[in-house]
C-alpha cells in the first residue's frame, strides 16, 4: 500500500490506522499467519497497531500477545502458561533507557560501576536466556536511546560516570551477545532516534501522561524499522534493485548527451552525486542483492554509459540489462522471469514519475519508491528496509556471481540441441548429506525464503531447525551442486519424520537456480537410499498448495509416487514403496560430505 | 480561523480516529459521548488534533480538557 511505502505521513497512520486495517484486510493478498509477543518496559499498545499494518502489507498477519505494563522481565522470566499457549514465533523485547535499573552516581568508583553495569547486563541475559529456553524463537531486542541530558555535558560520553558512556557500553554489551547468539536481534532505537532527533524522540509528556517512551508521532517510524527485522526474519526481503538510468545512475541523457555529455564524477555538484548513488549500490550489491536495468534506450547507449570512467557500477555488474524501447512493465515481468524470483522481490528505481506510475499500477507487488532528488536517493533506498539483512550467509555474498553464471550456462545451453548432452557438459558434481552445524544458518534461511519449488512451504526458526538437527528421528539432507561454471552453494533441503516404517517428508524444498539439472532426482535418490538403510518401506509426500508453488504440484507424480488423497483445498498425500526404487538421477555425479566420514 | 472552521476540522479528525462517519462533535462533547473514546484513543486523538493544527498542547491542558469545547478554545488561541 502506497500509504505505508517511506517517506510515510506518520500523522495519516497514527490518524487512520482503523480504516487502513480494514483496507488491508480487504485485499486478497496471501499472508503467513505469526504470532509475535511484546514484551514491553513501556506502553507498546499503538507501537502494536502500527506495527501490525506494515507487517500486513508484507504479507505477515500477525496476531500479538502484549505484556501488561512493565512486566516485560517477570513475564519472560517466570512461568508463564499464557505465553506457553500462545506459543510465540517472535519475542519482541521492547525496552528502552527508562528500563535502565540504575545509573552510576558521580560519586561512584570505577569498580561500582562496573559492577552496576555487570548486574544490568545479567538482567537482559537471564531473561534472554530463560526466552530461548522456553519459547525456541527468535529474539529482537531494542537497545538503548541516548539519554535526554547530560549532567557532565560533553564529558558524559567518556567518563564512566556519564550516562552517554553508561549507555553506549550497554549498547555495545548488547551488540556483542547479538553477534555470538544465532536468532538474536537489536532493534536499533539509538540509530533510529538519531534520525529521528532525540530532542523530539524523548518527549517527557508522553512519557508522564501515558509512559509512551518515546514521542506519538515517532511511533510509525519505530513500527516501520521493527517490521523490517520481522518481515525480513520470515523471508519477505526484496533480493533484486531494477534501475534506470538517465538521471537515475547518471544526470543527464546519454542518447541526446553522448557519453561525454552526462553528468557523472566530480566535475559537477551533480555529477557528484550520481558518483556516490552509484559507489551506494555497488555496495548494495555486494551484500547479495541483485542489479538490474531497466531503462529506455538503445542497447548500446546504455552499455556506453555504464562503461562511463567515473562510475562505480559497469555492464558486468548487472545480471540482466533491458535497455529497449518496450514498456517497462513489460521489462520488468521480463526481468523476474529470467532471474527466476517473483514480482515482490523486486525494487524499480526511476526518477521519472510517469514511469513509476506506469509500474506500480500495472505491477502492484513491485515496489516503486517516490525517487525524487537525486540527493536523496540513497537516504531512499536505504531507509524503505528493502533489504534488512538479518542473517547473513556465504551464498548471499555469491549470489550475484551465481546468476551471473547462470546466464552463461543459459547461453552453453543454447548450443547443445540435444538437452542431455548439455547437462553432460556441465560436468556436475552434487554433495548431497545430512545437515552439518555451519550450514544450518543457510538452510534456515532456505526455508524461509523458498516459495516456488517448495512442497509445503513449512519455515523453520534457528531454534525449530536445531532441534531438528539434534532428533534422530529425521532423516535431514542438505544438496549443494557444483559444475563446471562454479559452486551454486546450497541450493536443496529435503526433511522427513520416521513414523514406524513410514517416513513423512514435511519439507522438500530447491532453489530455481537449478531447476531441470536433475538435482531433485539426485536428492529423492538418495532419500531412498537412507530411507531403505533405515528399514522404511513407504515414503508419504505432501503438496500444499499457495500462491507461488504451482511449479511442484506434480512433482511427486514425475517421483513416481501414487496420489493417496486430495481435499478440497488441493492438499495432496503421495506415496511410494521403498522396495523396487530406480535411481532416476543421470546426469550428477554425487558424493558424500567430507566432514561427516 | 473561525469557530466553525474548527469545528468542521475537529469533526473529520474525530470521524478519522474513531473510524466512523456519523460522528458529530459539539462544544459539550465529552469521552461519555463517544464508545471508543477510551484511555488509548484519547492518545491517538490528541495526536491527530495536533498534526491536524499544527499545535501542540502543554500536559496540563491536556490533562484539564474536559469538553471539545475547551479544546476548540485552546486551537483557536494557538493555531
Amino acid at each position: 500500500m502506497k500509504e505505508l511505502q517511506y517517506p510515510f505521513d506518520s500523522g495519516y497512520l497514527l490518524k487512520k490506522k482503523r480504516s487502513i486495517k480494514k483496507q488491508l484486510l480487504a485485499d486478497d493478498m496471501p499472508r503467513v499467519e505469526k504470532k509475535i509477543a511484546v514484551l514491553g518496559g513501556s506502553t507498546a499498545n499503538d507501537i502494536v497497531d502500527i506495527t501490525e499494518l506494515f507487517l500486513l502489507d508484507y504479507g505477515i498477519k500477525p496476531q500479538f500477545y502484549l505484556s501488561e505494563y512493565n512486566r516485560y522481565w517477570q513475564d519472560a522470566v517466570f512461568d508463564n502458561p499464557e505465553l506457553q499457549e500462545f506459543a510465540p514465533d517472535i519475542v519482541f523485547i521492547h525496552t528502552t533507557n527508562k528500563n535502565i535499573l540504575a545509573y552510576p552516581d558521580i560519586n561512584s568508583t570505577k569498580e561500582e560501576v562496573d559492577k552496576l553495569f555487570s548486574e544490568q547486563l545479567a538482567h537482559f541475559e537471564t531473561m534472554w536466556k530463560a526466552i530461548a529456553d522456553k519459547y525456541h524463537c527468535p529474539i529482537i531486542q531494542n537497545n538503548f536511546e541516548q539519554p535526554y541530558f547530560r549532567l557532565m555535558g560533553n564529558r558524559d560520553c567518556f567518563d564512566y560516570r556519564g550516562r552517554v558512556n553508561y549507555i553506549n557500553r550497554l549498547n555495545m554489551a548488547f551488540a556483542d551477545y547479538a553477534e555470538s547468539h544465532e536468532g538474536f536481534y537489536i532493534n536499533d532505537i539509538n540509530y533510529l532516534s538519531a534520525c529521528y532527533g532525540i530532542d523530539n524522540w524523548s518527549d517527557p509528556a508522553a512519557w508522564h501522561m501515558y509512559k509512551y517512551a518515546m514521542c506519538i508521532p515517532a511511533i510509525p517510524d519505530f513500527a516501520f524499522n521493527l517490521a523490517g527485522i520481522i518481515k525480513s526474519i520470515f523471508g519477505k526481503n526484496r533480493k533484486s534493485l531494477v534501475l534506470d538510468l538517465d538521471n537515475t545512475l547518471w544526470g543527464g541523457v546519454v542518447g541526446d548527451d553522448g557519453v561525454d555529455g552526462i553528468e557523472i564524477g566530480q566535475e559537477t555538484h551533480m555529477g557528484q552525486v550520481y558518483s556516490e548513488f552509484q559507489k551506494y549500490l555497488a555496495l548494495v550489491k555486494n551484500t547479495g542483492v541483485m542489479l538490474t536495468v531497466c531503462s529506455k534506450n538503445d542497447e548500446e547507449n546504455a552499455i556506453a554509459g555504464l562503461k562511463h570512467p567515473e562510475g562505480s557500477l559497469k555492464p558486468e555488474d548487472f545480471i540482466v540489462i533491458k535497455a529497449n524501447w518496450e514498456n517497462k512493465d513489460r521489462n520488468i515481468v521480463a526481468i523476474a522471469n529470467e532471474l527466476n524470483i517473483g514480482l515482490d522481490a523486486l525494487v524499480f528505481l526511476d526518477d521519472n514519475p510517469a514511469e513509476r506510475a506506469i509500474v506500480s499500477s500495472q505491477l502492484p507487488m513491485v515496489a516503486v519508491p517516490e525517487m525524487t532528488a537525486p540527493e536523496e536517493y540513497i537516504k531512499t533506498v536505504d531507509r524503505s528496509h528493502f533489504f534488512e539483512i538479518t542473517s547473513f550467509s556465504g551464498d548471499d555474498l555469491k549470489r550475484n556471481e551465481m546468476y551471473k553464471k547462470n546466464a552463461e550456462r543459459a547461453a552453453l545451453q543454447s548450443q547443445f540441441a540435444d538437452y542431455g548432452e548439455y547437462l553432460t557438459s556441465l560436468d556436475m558434481v552434487g554433495v548431497i548429506d545430512d545437515f552439518l552445524p555451519i550450514y544450518l544458518p543457510r538452510i534456515t534461511q532456505l526455508t524461509n525464503k523458498s516459495n516456488q519449488f517448495n512442497l509445503t512451504t513449512r519455515r523453520f526458526t534457528t531454534s525449530e531447525m536445531e532441534e531438528v538437527f539434534a532428533d534422530d528421528s529425521y532423516i535431514r539432507l542438505y544438496g549443494k551442486l557444483t559444475d563446471k561454471f562454479g559452486d551454486n552453494g546450497i541450493v536443496s533441503v529435503v526433511i522427513g519424520k520416521i513414523n514406524g516404517d513410514t517416513l513423512d517428508v514435511i519439507l522438500w524444498l530447491m532453489s530455481c537456480r537449478v531447476l531441470k539439472r536433475d538435482m531433485e532426482y539426485a536428492m529423492l535418490d538418495n532419500l531412498v537410499e537412507r530411507a531403505q538403510e533405515k528399514g522404511i518401506k513407504e515414503i508419504k509426500g505432501y503438496y500444499y498448495p499457495t500462491a507461488k508453488n504451482k511449479m511442484v504440484k506434480e512433482l511427486y507424480a514425475d517421483f513416481g509416487f501414487d496420489k493417496i488423497s486430495e481435499d478440497e483445498e488441493g492438499n495432496t498425500v503421495w506415496s511410494l514403496k521403498t522396495e523396487g526404487y530406480n535411481k532416476k538421477n543421470n546426469y550428477i555425479k554425487v558424493e558424500r560430505n567430507k566432514e561427516n566420514d | 480561523m473561525t469557530e466553525q472552521e474548527i469545528y468542521e476540522r475537529l469533526n473529520e479528525v474525530f470521524r478519522d480516529v474513531f473510524d466512523d462517519d456519523e460522528i458529530e462533535v459539539f462544544a459539550e462533547t465529552t469521552a461519555d459521548d463517544i464508545e471508543d473514546w477510551d484511555s488509548l484513543a484519547h492518545i491517538n486523538l490528541i495526536a491527530a488534533v495536533e498534526d491536524e493544527f499544527g499545535v501542540r498542547f502543554r500536559m496540563g491542558e491536556v490533562s484539564s480538557m474536559k469538553n471539545v469545547g475547551e479544546m476548540a478554545e485552546i486551537i483557536k488561541d494557538r493555531a
